[in-house]
């Protein structure tokens, strides 16, 4: 039904897809399988006219087509389900998808349209307001919507960028139902996802994708869970290194009852406790949205907590600033390294001084002090094998993955005790994801303790003494990594057993 | 003397009212417009001259409409297609305006025309108290009675509206949905400056029919930080505009009455009375639900996202 | 085939490619702007030559550049060190006011005399600024008040205010009823240069963006003013106290801009009158944003500002133009400037058809 080939993008200083050339059937489930990184995203967003490839061809139904436009590749029946939604937080569930509708007049036959929008969710068994606006939903809830929204439209193929991340095992199963449905009904999906039990579940064909090539297409039956993983990762160097020694028990942070409130006054954090003791590294499990982010913003200083307590090593760093809880010795690496890790405008120097610019060797009074500032880069640039640009451009230009080694560079400067890090290999490849769990487990070695918050299992069931589940902001338990199955944790995660 | 100050704040609320409406529309589809203030200068100036040249007041509403659209049209360009500034872009097109008015505007100062007239509605009219303030005015008034309508149906019950008001919000949304994001939003900037137009039309072919030199007098100012008082809708800012009228109103009449306080004191009345109403609605917009459009400010890059 | 084109981002330009945009853009509004003169029944060439003759021509011509540009540098550099944080002071035309307002009080009615007055000036008018700025900085600091609205409405009242004074209590009772205070004695005046109107205000002025310099490049408040504007999240994660720093930035933004009107009662005016600025603080908006944040930069793009100013001088006498007129033409600056931007960051390529490879 639809062929790529040899399509190739880049973005300035970085090649996203190189020679890609994969096809679809009608009535198939394709998986896009591959790293983060590894220009899956790009090349959907190539297929839905986000972006214009540099060059290559796209064939529909033998036909040649050019997408320039979003608006192109939807007439043309082909949509898809972003991982950052398409949807107004705004707006309700029935303005969303009303504007998504093809042909509606310009004035709204709105009880009409609200009885087919009101007729499809139920199809779907979806419990949904139509006037709620979008932001009070789940995040599994307005993923819901998007689907909706392209069924609506009757697109002929759809593409869904790892839309299980933000399911539970349970609302997954719920989506390949539906997805299988579509493809009785001769519809194609394309399913973006780097979960291997999922890709093995559902897919016809497996395209595996690594450093924007496609490496290779196959068909079901003729792959395992082992061969799609050494595909995927493929002849990567994995660095060797020691898991961390036995922890001690000496408690070094205790989260009492917290609880923390968004700007909507809804609680993120509910009631939460947490023990970290010295030289542990505790993964937190969680579907994303549960409260993961309030959570590292309250141990960091950056929220305002508005009940509970945080102790660290017996003393109470709940309501200072984030300053204060720095000195307290709380590293963080942050979510959104572009938002908040870095001063995307200062040079490389400045970003690994923005801490503790304050401290008496970086100043002279009220000067600072530039031979300083450049030894330290230098020394950092040096052990964290960062690739700098030239000298004194901004740190904007650099890859992700050096700019996340700026940060840990900054964030474990100052010899730590906990460090907290929040999805800290998100968008990284495999090399540079490595050398993240690598700096934490030395850093562990040394006595710092870390939490690890992740949605990846794989990485907290690799690098984690302890994995801790949290379920819409609350604690729901710990197991031990050694023991615990999946599915134990699988059901943790979606509030359905405690421990 | 009830019935005359109410008379006399719907005059001067009308030509803040156009401004505001117009400011709504830009902000809508998520762009900031601070050209307001020349927009009504160069509306004012074209409306006049038109009218002037023609004898024609509709003609010069046209005029005064198409003057703005065009001047706003740059804005759009710079703002939409080449990705700027939307501030220092809007800043360029105030100074532009108020620049080349008093270039053009030259020949203008001095001249006279007819304004517009009042037009009593039979019955409506007659109403006790707001009956002559609000129905015993003319045709642009009631043109603005009409617009404030008009928009509030175009946001909420048409399918342009709608998609409008995803770009505002989420333009990557409405690309998503196959909406021409750009498109929108420049004939947004275009339409909604020339209703400021208008607004500076007002101005000079019914308060006062003729042409001075920067006539509007920082009210399209005002009008900016009526958008945000009217929570971006337009039925608020019917509301906004006419608080304001009534300030200026009351404080022409303190002036007329021979009151000892200084004319230019009571003159900061209005700006000062702006600004407290634009803190108390910034502080009413982070305490409820925000209703600005989420995306108000960002050019729209498709290829730009995380 | 159609040609079709993309728009895509560029890594960041040389700075030899950004400096040639720059000029460019300015000859393209110099450009533009003829036809707009042309439109008005001026010769835009025998203008442009006439602003070039009157304002670099002889010395009496390049002194008044001089002299215009000394508040052009204060307040560009007090609108810069606003941009620098993402902050936009709008306002600087009333601070300036306010500035001279502040230094007209100490010089009427404080009978001070040589040593002190100035430097009491100076520090009244400093406040007087800072001040004023301080309620736009108030608002946005602690309620995220648009700041770009305050500032711009308290240039109104600020003018106003400036009008009641000289209008009423400060009026010289001397002065025929005229809008005017007072003339300042001596020790309130600044020192004059070779026989021209170049006074002390601009060597005020040079050292003003030398301290400017220093603060921004070389301290550690310099440096929490760039990484705030770069990223206030970042900052705020990094402990810096953010909402503090807009304050302290934009009211001291408005404290510079009160310099300017200082320099201006001081060393030009010596009395408090109407008008006292023609609209520098807006003419500033536009000098931060050519010198593209840099302090030597403001000084460059001031005094090239100054030689438009003084010819547009001339031209309002000879051509019977509007003073305003200057504003349009600033605006055009901008606007090709932003223009200019576009092509600095972004390139358009030519789509390949490669439909039918």
């Amino acid at each position: 039904m639809l062929q790529l080939e040899h399509i190739r993008k880049t973005f300035p200083g970085v090649v996203a897809l190189d020679e890609v050339s994969f096809d679809i059937a009608t009535g198939e489930i394709h998986t896009l399988l591959g790293e983060n990184g590894a220009g899956k995203s790009t090349l959907m967003n190539v297929l839905t006219g986000f972006y214009a490839p540099d060059c290559g061809s796209i064939r529909l139904d033998g036909q040649a087509v050019r997408f320039t436009s979003p608006r192109d590749s939807l007439t043309l029946g082909v949509g898809m389900v972003h991982q950052h939604f398409m949807l107004v937080p705004a707006h309700s569930v029935l303005e969303n998808i009303m504007v998504a509708l093809q042909g509606v007049p310009l004035l709204f036959p709105r009880r009409q349209l609200r009885e087919k929008i009101a007729q499809t969710i139920e199809e779907f068994g979806l419990d949904l307001d139509l006037d709620t606006p979008v932001w009070k939903l789940s995040i599994g809830a307005q993923q819901w919507i998007e689907l909706i929204k392209l069924l609506m439209r009757n697109c002929r193929l759809l593409i869904l960028d790892e839309p299980t991340a933000v399911l539970t095992p349970q609302e997954t199963e719920k989506l390949f139902k539906v997805l299988f449905k579509l493809k009785q009904q001769g519809k194609s999906v394309i399913f973006i996802s780097h979960k291997m039990r999922e890709v093995m579940e559902i897919s016809d064909r497996v395209t595996i994708l690594k450093k924007g090539r496609s490496i290779t297409t196959l068909e079901r039956g003729n792959f395992t869970q082992n061969q799609l993983a050494t595909l995927m990762i493929g002849n990567d160097s994995i660095p060797e290194w020691q898991k961390s020694l036995p922890f001690s028990n000496e408690l070094v942070l205790e989260i009492e009852n917290l609880s923390v409130r968004n700007d909507r006054g809804l609680a993120d954090i509910d009631n939460f406790n947490l023990q970290l003791k010295k030289g542990e590294i505790l993964g937190i499990a969680g579907i994303a949205g549960n409260g993961q982010k309030a959570l590292a913003e309250a141990l960091t200083g950056l929220t305002r907590v508005d009940s509970g307590r945080v102790l660290a090593a017996g003393k109470d760093i709940t309501r200072s600033c984030a300053r204060s809880s720095y000195i307290a010795g709380i590293a963080h690496i942050p979510e959104d390294r572009k938002a908040v890790g870095i001063a995307p405008d200062l040079s490389l120097d400045e970003n690994l001084i923005l801490k503790n610019f304050r401290a008496p060797r970086f100043r002279h009074g009220i000067f600072q002090s530039r031979s300083a500032i450049r030894r330290n880069a230098e020394e950092k640039i040096d052990q964290f094998a960062i690739k700098a640009g030239p000298k004194g451009s901004p740190v904007r230009l650099l890859s992700g993955g050096n700019i996340q080694k700026v940060i840990i560079a900054r964030e474990l400067s100052e010899q730590p005790t906990v460090l907290v890090a929040l999805y800290p290999t998100r968008g990284l490849d495999i090399g540079s994801a490595e050398y993240v769990h690598k700096v934490i487990a030395e850093g562990a070695g040394n006595g710092m303790s870390t939490i690890l918050i992740s949605e990846d299992l794989d990485e907290l069931y690799k690098i984690s003494d302890r994995i801790a589940v949290i379920f819409r902001g609350q604690l729901i338990g710990y197991v031990d990594p050694a023991t615990a199955s999946r599915e134990q944790i699988g059901l943790m995660m979606s509030g359905e057993a405690s421990k | 003397m009830l019935e005359i100050l109410l008379d006399a704040t719907v005059r001067a609320g009308t030509p803040i009212l156009f401004a505001t409406l117009g400011a709504i529309i830009n902000e809508r589809a998520g762009i900031i417009n601070l050209g307001i203030e020349g927009l009504m200068l160069i509306g004012a100036l074209s409306g006049f001259a038109a009218t002037f040249v023609s004898g024609n007041l509709l003609l010069g509403v046209a005029a005064a409409f198409a003057a703005a659209f065009a001047a706003g049209s740059i804005h759009a360009l710079v703002c939409v297609q080449l990705r700027g500034n939307q501030i220092v872009s809007g800043l360029a097109l105030t100074m532009f305006g108020v620049g080349c008015t008093a270039l053009f505007g030259r020949s203008m100062v001095g001249q006279t025309i007819d304004g517009f007239e009042r037009h009593a509605i039979p019955l409506l009219s007659q109403l006790p108290v707001i009956g002559k303030a609000f129905f015993n005015q003319d045709w642009l008034i009631y043109f603005s009675f009409l617009l404030v309508f008009k928009i509030w149906f175009f946001f909420y019950r048409t399918r342009w509206g709608l998609e409008l008001r995803t770009i505002g919000e989420n333009p990557a949304a409405a690309d998503a949905c196959g909406i021409p994001v750009n498109l929108y939003r420049f004939l947004a900037i275009a339409c909604g400056s020339g209703f400021v137009g208008i607004g500076g039309a007002y101005l000079s072919l019914a308060s006062t029919p003729m042409w001075i030199e920067n006539m509007s007098a920082g009210r399209g100012w005002i009008a900016v930080a009526l958008v945000i008082f009217a929570g971006w809708s337009s039925v608020r800012a019917l509301f906004g505009a006419y608080l304001f009228g009534g300030i200026t109103a009351m404080q022409l009449r303190f002036q007329a009455m021979g009151t000892t306080i200084s004319a230019h004191i009571l003159q900061m009345l209005p700006y000062i009375f702006t600004i407290v109403v634009l803190v108390v609605s910034t502080l009413r917009l982070q305490k409820g639900a925000s209703q600005q459009p989420g995306n108000l400010g960002q050019p729209y890059d498709r290829e730009d996202r995380k | 085939m159609s040609l079709q084109f993309r728009v895509e981002k560029r890594e960041q330009g040389s700075a030899l490619f950004r400096a040639l945009a720059t000029t460019a853009s300015v000859f393209t509004a110099l450009f533009v702007a003829g036809f707009l003169l042309l439109a008005a029944g001026v010769d835009p060439a025998a203008a442009y030559l006439e602003i070039l003759r009157e304002a670099l021509g002889s010395s009496y011509g390049l002194s008044e550049t001089l002299v215009k540009a000394t508040p052009l540098i204060i307040t560009g550099l007090a609108v810069s060190i606003a941009f620098r944080m993402q902050i936009w002071n709008i306002g600087a035309e009333g601070q300036i006011y306010m500035g001279a307002c502040g230094a007209t009080w100490v010089a009427l009615f404080s009978g001070l005399d040589t040593p002190l007055m100035l430097p009491a000036m100076f520090g009244a008018a400093f406040i007087a600024g800072g001040l004023w700025a301080s309620v736009a900085a108030l608002l946005r600091a602690r309620w995220q008040v648009n700041e770009v609205i305050v500032t711009l409405l308290m240039n109104y009242i600020a003018i106003l205010l400036t009008d009641y004074l000289v209008y009423g209590p400060w009026k010289n009772p001397d002065g025929f009823n005229f809008p005017l205070t007072a003339q300042f004695a001596d020790a309130a005046r600044f020192s004059e240069y070779f026989n021209t109107r170049l006074h002390s205000g601009f060597f005020l002025a040079l050292f003003c963006a030398l301290a400017l310099y220093l603060l921004m490049e070389r301290t550690i408040w310099g440096y929490q003013i760039k990484a705030i504007g770069s990223n206030p999240g970042a900052a705020r994660y990094a402990g810096m106290r953010t909402g503090l720093a807009i304050f302290l930035v934009l009211t001291l933004s408005g404290a510079i801009a009160g310099i300017a009107g200082f320099s201006e009662v001081a060393g030009l005016q010596h009395r408090l009158q109407h008008g006292i600025s023609p609209g520098y603080g807006y003419t500033a908006i536009i000098i931060a944003w050519l010198a593209r944040r840099s302090a030597l930069g403001v000084v460059i793009v001031s005094l090239l500002m100054g030689v438009l100013l003084v010819g547009g001088d001339s031209l309002q006498l000879s051509w019977q133009l509007p003073v305003a007129f200057a504003y349009a033409f600033q605006g055009l600056i901008l606007f090709f400037l932003l223009a200019s931007d576009f092509f600095i960051n972004f390139r358009l390529r030519r789509l390949k058809e490669t439909a039918d490879a």
